[in-house]
């Protein structure tokens, strides 16, 4: 009688456990899906999906791996400019320019696949796309531009008004406004990456350069390489040797100030509570504070500059090391601490002997780890502070200009932090286990 | 007999002396990276060191001074930007769910042992190790170019961030879930989902939900920096305070409450949470 009733209380026991289980089973992840939902449309998910602008995203893409050459004339002088990227860094000298573009009274630009592009005298322009027809359009100060396309509807791909013409193509751009006449012919790759125009050897092959090398020129070389104005290697190395610094002296100076604190945060080293209570408590304002209100509070000190940058990371980590630290020490092995103290060793022989061997795979993993992820946080910082590799990054997004630029160095990022992760990771595997 | 004890007494301080000498150059080298990288920074920032140390607490004595200046408004003014807080929290619980929720997937994909195809385990692993490298403020800065500006560039970028930090760490806890589980559920015929999902999922969910937790307070973080650069909530409102420079120092003061208060709260509660979580009490 007895065992039976205590069966039905189990049974029921069960039959309510599996009832909760199963309730957390679907009442979670309904739970988190109404959470997205409502985050959908408190960030207005619906107008973002309307807005999003694809030809943004069209141009950002394709001027990642290509560049342009502008070939524009100026409406009120006649004076014609070629130049890469519209950059004077990469104009081309008065009187020269790529072969496809033959300078003259008339100017005749040749897009490739049959599209040409000429710029007549009085600055008449007549543009002939293939399979449609040839499009003419004349500017002047007084009447705007006067445009003349063959018969038929406008196509979506020509863009005219009273003051201005332009016209996309497979083959390029082509805009004539009452100041300018401009054409761009897009390419492959990224141009003048390695040597300028002004530089004797643009448009030296790897061959013709080795040969210039070896008899040599390698020192010329490497210096108009090194001082390329159009990519300023020079400074991008610096911008990412300044970003590793801001991480390596803020990680490292952080470890050695906060290694000793933490001894004074930890139970069995200091007995005093309050001194304990507020160690602590210092170290989670130091990492409560965070970065960002460091990194502001600082340069309003200091300027901008890596310095800041510095202490900023200096200032936060010195907080989290603390309180890893001083978790490590109370849980190191009293005993090697008991043999050290039997010789007669004072507290700082206890501590050099008997406590940092215990302690120094923890801070060096620590540390290690922290290094390759403050080279991140590095990049961030000096985007706000204004330094290293952050500030060139985000001063090349905003001008929303030149994304090979930004795709250079998001790749520099991206390979800096990995050689920074296997670096630590090396010394990580030496120091420890060796 | 002595003579040998003298030798190896010889041969032991030779060794010592070698050692320390190694340790001693070590540390010198050590020592001067880093007083030579101080001084190079030092150069290069826009204000010296010691020129700047007696300046240091100057703008927050200018902020706490005008904080109790104004303090009957700063009830008014924490409440006013409660909702940019709300945004910003919003930004990195959101970006840390997707987060969770694609490393999680992922993370079956290229544990070893349970790794459904394992020629793929390379390529996903590469991927993870890329997204974590890229830092947020990279992908937030293009995909305000693409979307605008506002919450959700910023959600994105650290939702990626998010995946391949915790892609990571998450297939680290799978590899050491025992299999016999898996085992059991192969036997009866269950598919690779399945046993995914009753096999692996309950014993490693402790574990993953400590370390999502412990990414949710770095995220709110950087939810917050990414707003200083234009992706909006308290960062953003943080950068215009600042800029309305002296005199408007309250509202930055407010800020710096609400953002001290969030960070510190939400630490306290993980950890303790965390505390719960891998020491295997319920919750």
């Amino acid at each position: 009688m007895t065992a039976l009733a205590d069966h039905a209380g189990r049974y029921a026991a069960a039959e309510s456990h599996f009832a909760r289980a199963r309730l957390w089973l679907i009442g979670l992840p309904a739970l988190l899906l109404a959470y997205l939902v409502y985050i959908f449309f408190a960030f207005e998910g619906p107008a973002l999906i309307r807005d999003a602008n694809a030809d943004n995203a069209r141009i950002l893409v394709s001027d990642m791996v290509t560049h342009k050459v502008h070939v524009s004339r100026d409406n009120r002088d006649g004076s014609i400019e070629v130049s890469v990227e519209g950059e004077r860094k990469g104009r081309y000298p008065e009187g020269e320019s790529p072969a496809w573009v033959s300078l003259g009274e008339t100017t005749v630009i040749d897009l490739g696949g049959g599209h040409v592009v000429t710029f007549g005298p009085d600055n008449a322009t007549e543009y002939a796309v293939p399979g449609y027809g040839t499009i003419f359009a004349q500017p002047s100060r007084s009447r705007g531009v006067d445009a003349t396309l063959p018969d038929g509807p406008v196509p979506d791909w020509i863009n005219a008004s009273r003051n201005r013409i332009v016209a996309d193509t497979e083959a390029g751009r082509f805009i004539v406004t009452r100041n300018r006449t401009e054409v761009f012919r897009y390419f492959a790759g990224w141009e003048l990456f390695f040597f300028t125009l002004d530089s004797p050897y643009h448009g030296f092959g790897l061959g013709a350069l080795t040969t210039a090398a070896f008899g040599g020129e390698a020192g010329a070389i490497w210096e108009e390489f090194w001082t390329n104005d159009m990519w300023r290697h020079a400074e991008v190395a610096w911008a990412l040797f300044e970003t590793i610094l801001m991480a390596f002296l803020g990680t490292m100076g952080a470890a050695m100030i906060a290694l000793p604190l933490s001894f004074l945060a930890a139970r069995g080293f200091t007995p005093l509570a309050l001194v304990r209570f507020f160690s602590r408590r210092l170290f989670d304002f130091l990492r409560g504070v965070d970065g960002l209100i460091w990194t502001i509070v600082l340069s309003r000190a200091f300027g901008p500059g890596p310095l800041t940058g510095t202490l900023a990371i200096l200032l936060t980590d010195t907080g989290s090391f603390g309180k890893l630290f001083s978790e490590a020490l109370e849980n190191v092995d009293r005993r090697q601490i008991e043999g050290v103290r039997s010789t007669g060793a004072g507290a700082v022989l206890r501590a050099r002997f008997g406590v940092i061997p215990q302690l120094l795979p923890v801070l060096l993993a620590q540390v290690l780890y922290y290094l390759e992820s403050n080279t991140r946080s590095a990049t961030v910082i000096g985007a706000i502070t204004g330094g290293g590799i952050g500030l060139l990054l985000t001063q090349a997004i905003i001008t929303q200009k030149d994304w090979e630029e930004v795709t250079y160095y998001v790749l520099l990022v991206v390979l800096m932090v990995f050689a920074m992760d296997s670096i630590s990771g090396w010394l990580r595997r030496r120091l420890i286990r060796g | 007999m002595t003579a040998s004890l003298t030798d190896l007494h010889a041969a032991y301080d030779a060794q010592l002396r070698t050692k320390r000498l190694w340790t001693a150059t070590g540390l010198l080298i050590f020592v001067l990276l880093l007083v030579a990288g101080f001084l190079t920074a030092n150069d290069r920032n826009a204000g010296g060191f010691l020129q700047g140390i007696p300046n240091v607490f100057d703008f927050p004595a200018d902020v706490v001074t005008e904080a109790i200046a104004r303090a009957p408004e700063l009830p008014g003014l924490v409440i006013r930007y409660l909702p940019s807080l709300a945004e910003t929290v919003n930004i990195a619980a959101a970006a840390t769910l997707i987060g969770a929720a694609i490393a999680a997937a992922l993370a079956f994909l290229v544990t070893r042992g349970l790794a459904p195809a394992p020629w793929a385990v390379a390529p996903i692993r590469r991927l993870l190790d890329t997204l974590r490298a890229v830092p947020e403020i990279v992908i937030a800065l293009i995909l305000i170019f693409v979307l605008g500006g506002g919450p959700v560039p910023a959600m994105i970028a650290i939702a990626l961030h998010t995946t391949g930090a915790l892609g990571k760490l998450f297939s680290e806890v799978a590899e050491n879930a025992p299999l016999g589980a898996v085992e059991g559920l192969r036997s009866v015929g269950a598919s690779w989902p399945q046993r995914m999902l009753f096999g692996v999922l309950p014993q490693v969910a402790p574990n993953w939900l400590s370390y999502a937790l412990l990414r949710f307070e770095i995220n709110i973080r950087a939810s917050a920096i990414l707003g200083f650069v234009g992706a909006g909530g308290i960062g953003y409102d943080l950068r215009n305070a600042m800029s309305w420079g002296q005199g408007r120092f309250a509202e930055a003061a407010a800020i710096f409450i609400l953002l001290f208060a969030t960070i510190v709260i939400v630490d306290q509660i993980g950890s303790a949470i965390r505390e719960r979580l891998t020491k295997g009490a319920a919750l």
